[in-house]
């Protein structure tokens, strides 16, 4: 409010700009080269992409697929995660921290993780079949969920079930429980509690998880790809074949100017809604609306939810690491020690360790970048006093609902050339991973610096702390967890990245989930060994610094 | 010279001004009392003097220097929210010792300083605590303790009581005006309730939408409410609007809706000095024949033990209300006109007629006061 120095006010402005300028010349500028791409590719205004994609009905069918299955994973993941968000939201039993901290590592593991995680549990050389087959002399695998619609389900279900879990859970576990007693006092019966009350309160949160879960699985790559086969595919999937297999820019643009409307639309709807689920309600410290299950029927929902969690999320993960200590007659670590070996002599061949190495480059790169321009971001969201939040927040989101590939795509065509030319240089990829993760930091710093009471700060200022003195000692110490929870989900995606990295990683730099992927798409035993090898290392470094800011969570805050 | 001197201090809110015109002084030492109900600028004003939010017009003069271009981390003060604000991240020792680790002290200093503080508000032993686990009471305490630790040359306090249950605020407030004192901080206290105030302030300045009502000690204030709007705050509901009918040496005769009140009580000159006993401060020579005022008839006013004879000051009506109060009995009367007053009489020696009953009352001319009508909006 107070008029500072002009010099100062000047850098400061400088730096307000940073994350938009960032987000010009990385976000806007590629996807301006795909509108023109899609709309004017020989450089006058040419509908003939246009009119393909809606003359003839594959790309119609082919967005037709890519909304219900992300409406059915909605519906599948909510319905199934609902009983689990109530369990964690009203009763405490033991093990519950844990089981919590566990139940969010699916969200961090990479799709092809996923992939190859579900591959190990339940693809013809999977666990399951193994073991069924072996128990009932079985010829074939009596299991055939691969490149079927339910594997798609079931591995979005996997993926998404923590983001209801968290979203309503936590929303649920700070409703006042007295109001659902108010209700039942006033005469009505459970289900008239539950549709009636609430329900209603919950809508907010409810709709909001939804959304998000919507929006990941109407982007999915990884999983379509890997688990769906050539079958199937999303708007996300067409563009990356349109791009990698057929060469055919112009309907790729159109393809991803397409999905950027759709996501736009429903990012923007999603922060309006994450603006209101943090007012109108009266919100109760958890301590006091939780207890511990009492009666039979309680710790029965309770067992049930917790064994359900365990085989949804924990068995193909398990499946996975079993699986790649497997040797087809015994365990041994052969699957691990092939990574270093290069067997056909191949000119490509990277060792797999140079994968491990560069992966950890590029998501240290991007955890420095993502930090700097979510801090800068989370601040200017936090002014409440700033008109242009409105604005700012849906553009800061934008990233988070624009398919990775799409941007992978942006930079070849927009990237290559002068002004800037970067399609040699391996810094795209960190550039990259930064857009898909600052999202991450923002929404992890945002509600904790919004939560800082103005107070805090001015009670520092009275007692004698200079502005910087203030900063450091109350902002940095309060919003540190915070910027931790971000530093490792930047690291975490990163490390995970596929659809984005898969178009623009150079052959001779692949990053670990390019070399899974190329295990993958190669024949034989051993390959699929050293995927499982790899997805298994990739899958400890995410769990490992996932369960590592779960303790650094700060009270249960954070919007994802 | 008073140590602080606000004048004249003004802020917009769009049309609106909060505060609207403010000026008054404290004086070294002293504990002055913004009271008003909430909404009324108080909290504004306060964060203007701590320099927390720039004043649109008018001066704050901290030892004759005007300290609008002092930063806030320059001035010295110490100002205690009503939600403490106390830091979640740092434990007690910490939240106290935070204002003395701005000043350049050694360790041993700022031990010395907390673990000093911390007696002064009984909490010692309470250096290592987490502040997010301690009772209201207690997180109170700490607050206090921060704001004085770093000895402030004005403390300020915004509603320190106000999120405390009335048991432990009738506590807190007796101790809090204690510490103040023992200390001898200069403060300004913020409140809305007005036993509050008169319990732990000076003096004090009665404040409503923006604008400063009255200013004076408690008990003048509680003698002398300037205004309507200042005898409904402190709780005086017996209001009726009249109209002066004589005026003589030493009373005041009004012709209200209950008939006929004298207003007034006896004074002594002496060697040019009014000496006033009794209810009434104003000169009668402020008021003239025809002049409408409001009247003011305190609770204590219905005097039962005289015999109710003809005449004037006298309440007749219904009994509506008869609850036993301990050493007193409350009363409400509802007079013909339809209007209700309430009145509290000694409980002993009297014979009160059933509810429902009619019921009659002297009332005693000192413990009746005429008072400026508020202006109509």
């Amino acid at each position: 409010m107070s008029e500072r120095p002009g010099e100062r006010h000047i850098i400061k402005s400088a730096v307000r700009l940073l994350p938009l300028v960032f987000l010009t010349v990385f976000f806007f500028y590629p996807l301006l080269a795909i509108f023109r791409l899609s709309l004017a590719p020989q450089g006058h205004l040419d509908p003939a992409a246009l009119s393909k994609l809606v003359s003839t009905t594959y790309y119609a069918r082919t967005l037709w697929f890519t909304t219900w299955q992300a409406a059915a994973s909605t519906l599948l993941t909510v319905v199934l995660a609902l009983p689990g968000a109530y369990v964690f939201a009203r009763y405490r039993f033991p093990g519950k921290n844990l089981l919590q901290a566990l139940t969010t590592i699916p969200f961090v593991m990479p799709t092809i993780v996923v992939a190859a995680a579900f591959n190990a549990l339940l693809g013809p050389r999977g666990r399951l079949n193994l073991t069924l087959m072996a128990l009932l002399r079985l010829q074939h695998p009596p299991i055939n969920l691969q490149h079927t619609i339910w594997i798609i389900l079931l591995a979005h279900v996997f993926y998404n079930y923590t983001v209801v879990l968290r979203i309503v859970g936590g929303f649920w576990a700070n409703l006042n429980p007295r109001l659902e007693e108010a209700a039942r006092v006033l005469g009505a019966d459970r289900w008239r509690v539950l549709w009636q009350v609430t329900l209603p309160l919950l809508a907010p949160a409810l709709v909001a998880a939804a959304l998000l879960v919507f929006i990941f699985c109407f982007t999915s790559f990884g999983v379509i790809l890997i688990l769906g086969g050539p079958r199937f595919a999303t708007l996300e999937v067409e563009i990356y074949r349109q791009t990698m297999n057929l060469f055919n820019l112009p309907l790729a643009a159109t393809l991803s100017l397409a999905q950027i409307a759709l996501t736009l639309l429903m990012t923007s709807v999603y922060t309006r809604l994450q603006a209101r689920t943090g007012r109108p309600l009266k919100l109760h410290p958890r301590q006091t609306t939780q207890r511990r299950p009492a009666t039979w029927r309680e710790r029965a929902l309770v067992g049930g939810n917790v064994v359900f969690m365990a085989a949804l999320l924990l068995t193909p993960l398990l499946a996975l690491a079993e699986r790649s200590l497997w040797t087809g007659s015994g365990y041994a670590l052969t699957n691990y020690s092939e990574l270093f070996v290069n067997r056909r002599g191949s000119v490509f061949f990277v060792p797999p360790a140079e994968a491990v190495r560069n992966s950890l480059i590029f998501a240290i790169l991007t955890v420095g970048l993502a930090l700097v321009l979510g801090i800068i971001s989370a601040y200017l969201l936090a002014d409440r006093e700033s008109r242009l939040n409105r604005w700012l927040d849906p553009i800061f989101m934008l990233p988070l609902g624009t398919s990775a590939v799409t941007l992978g795509f942006g930079y070849i065509i927009a990237l290559d050339r002068p002004p800037l030319n970067l399609r040699t240089s391996p810094l795209l990829i960190p550039l990259a991973h930064t857009l898909v993760a600052f999202p991450f930091v923002v929404r992890a710093v945002l509600p904790v610096l919004r939560g800082i009471h103005p107070h805090l700060r001015e009670s520092a200022s009275v007692l004698g702390a200079s502005p910087a003195r203030v900063w450091r000692e109350v902002d940095l110490p309060i919003v540190g967890r915070a910027l931790l929870v971000g530093a490792v989900f930047a690291f975490t995606i990163s490390m995970g990245e596929f659809g984005a990295t898969s178009l623009i990683a150079r052959p001779q730099i692949p990053t670990m989930p390019v070399a899974i992927y190329r295990f993958l798409g190669q024949p034989g035993a051993l390959n699929y060994g050293q995927a499982l090898a790899m997805s298994t290392l990739l899958m400890l470094v995410c769990a490992v610094g996932f369960l590592g800011i779960e303790r650094f969570r700060y009270g249960g805050a954070g919007e994802f | 010279m008073s140590l602080l001197e606000i004048h004249h201090l003004t802020k917009y809110y769009g049309e609106e001004r909060f505060p609207d015109d403010i000026s008054f002084t404290v004086d070294e030492g002293e504990i002055v009392c913004l009271l008003g109900p909430s909404g009324c600028g108080k909290t504004t004003l306060l964060r203007i003097i701590a320099g927390l939010e720039i004043a649109d017009a008018g001066q704050v003069l901290f030892e004759g220097r005007d300290i609008r271009d002092v930063p806030v981390h320059r001035r010295n003060f110490g100002l205690m929210f009503q939600d403490y604000a106390l830091f979640p991240h740092k434990n007690v020792f910490e939240n106290v010792a935070f204002g003395l680790r701005t000043m350049h002290l050694t360790e041993t200093e700022i031990g010395a300083g907390v673990s000093k503080i911390l007696e002064l508000v009984g909490l010692s032993g309470f250096e290592k605590r987490d502040v997010n686990l301690l009772s209201g009471g207690e997180q109170q305490r700490v607050a206090l303790a921060r704001s004085l630790a770093p000895r402030p040359r004005l403390l300020m306090l915004d509603e320190p009581l106000g999120s405390l249950d009335r048991t432990l605020r009738e506590r807190l407030m007796n101790e809090l005006r204690t510490i103040l004192k023992g200390v001898g901080v200069t403060a300004i206290y913020v409140t809305h309730d007005q036993e509050e105030a008169f319990a732990i302030a000076d003096r004090v300045v009665i404040m409503n939408h923006g604008r400063k009502v009255q200013e004076g000690t408690p008990q003048d204030v509680y003698q002398h409410p300037a205004t309507e709007f200042v005898a409904q705050f402190l709780g005086l509901t017996n209001l009726l609007p009249g109209k002066v009918t004589s005026v003589s040496e030493d009373h005041v005769t009004v012709e209200t809706k209950i008939g006929k009140l004298e207003v007034g009580g006896w004074k002594l000159e002496v060697g040019g000095w009014k000496l006033e006993v009794g209810g009434w401060r104003l000169g009668v020579g402020n008021w003239r024949s025809g002049v409408e005022a409001t009247v003011l008839i305190r609770p204590e006013a219905a005097n039962p033990a005289e015999c109710p004879s003809a005449g004037d000051n006298i309440v007749a009506g219904t009994l509506m209300e008869r609850s036993f109060r301990g050493g007193t009995y409350r009363l409400v009367i509802r007079h013909a006109s339809g209007l209700h007053l309430s009145f509290t009489i000694p409980a002993s020696g009297v014979d009160l007629p059933d509810v429902g009953a009619p019921v009659s009352l002297p009332l005693r001319s000192e413990a009746i006061s005429l008072l400026t009508p508020d202006p109509r909006p």
